[in-house]
């Protein structure tokens, strides 16, 4: 059920053509999104999807649509190619799908790998009471790291350009404040 | 009684989505996104309860704060046209 507004969400959001709308709508997505993930018992993805998709994602979409228009110009001409590339997709990622066990099964694949050494080991090696903190700071760490690298390096770049921009606009105030004084 | 609560709140977000897809002005659009925040919130601690894992208490403070900052970031920007907007530059002279 939640997965069916999910769908209308999405339609809406493809008929909207008003941005801001999208924006909202957004939000509404990211926040039903983060119910099915909760109750699909991943908490912590919820958390994120939550806080990511709709508080910042919010907030930074608001502050594009006040450097640009907020009606989305109608498209000149129509091309399917967009549609059928993500039918294609779609459809194969859902067939992909149907060989995976179902939902939960203990004895699949990927949890006898090193799932079992993580489970019974994780308080001895980390004393870290929760596994999958341990497994993310943990065991991961060295993964998690480099993320933890990649977006600082987004952040730093993003402050680059946005404080280039201010500069440059400042200088612009600063010059039309001139001849009115 | 906690999954009565449940469906309750699964049809309250039916509808506000409904208001969200339907709604012809972007107040409206505003409103039920507020409110399914809200219901997620609510969603989250009656589920926590239903699964018996009341912990979920503390992730649907979070989602509150959340809530409140996106509501408050929109209605800025509606105000004043501008995230960035500060009331005392107005003032200055």
């Amino acid at each position: 059920m939640l997965l069916t507004l999910l769908a209308v969400v999405t339609l809406a959001i493809i008929g909207q053509r008003n941005l801001f709308g999208v924006v909202i709508l957004s939000g509404v997505y990211s926040f039903l999104m983060a119910s099915v993930l909760i109750v699909l018992d991943a908490v912590d993805v919820a958390m994120t999807e939550a806080s990511v998709g709709a508080g910042i994602s919010t907030i930074v979409l608001l502050a594009t649509l006040h450097l640009t228009r907020t009606i989305e110009v109608r498209p000149w001409r129509r091309s399917w190619a967009p549609l059928v590339l993500a039918l294609v997709t779609g459809l194969a990622i859902a067939w992909g799908s149907l060989a995976l066990p179902p939902f939960g099964t203990p004895d699949a694949v990927i949890h006898r790998h090193v799932v079992p050494r993580y489970l019974a080991d994780t308080v001895k090696d980390t004393h870290v009471p929760n596994v999958v903190t341990s497994v993310l700071a943990d065991y991961r760490g060295y993964d998690t790291l480099g993320e933890t690298t990649v977006i600082f390096t987004a952040g730093i770049g993003v402050m680059l350009l946005l404080r280039g921009a201010r500069r440059r606009d400042g200088g612009g105030g600063d010059d039309g404040a001139g001849p009115r004084a | 009684m906690f999954a009565t609560a449940a469906a309750a709140i699964l049809v309250a977000l039916v509808l506000a989505v409904t208001r969200a897809v339907k709604g012809p002005t972007v107040f409206d659009r505003v409103l039920a996104a507020n409110s399914v925040g809200t219901l997620a919130i609510l969603l989250l601690a009656v589920f926590g309860f239903l699964t018996r894992r009341p912990e979920f208490l503390d992730i649907g403070l979070t989602y509150a704060l959340l809530n409140i900052i996106g509501t408050l970031a929109v209605l800025k920007f509606f105000r004043h046209g501008d995230l960035a907007y500060d009331v005392d530059e107005e003032r200055k002279p």
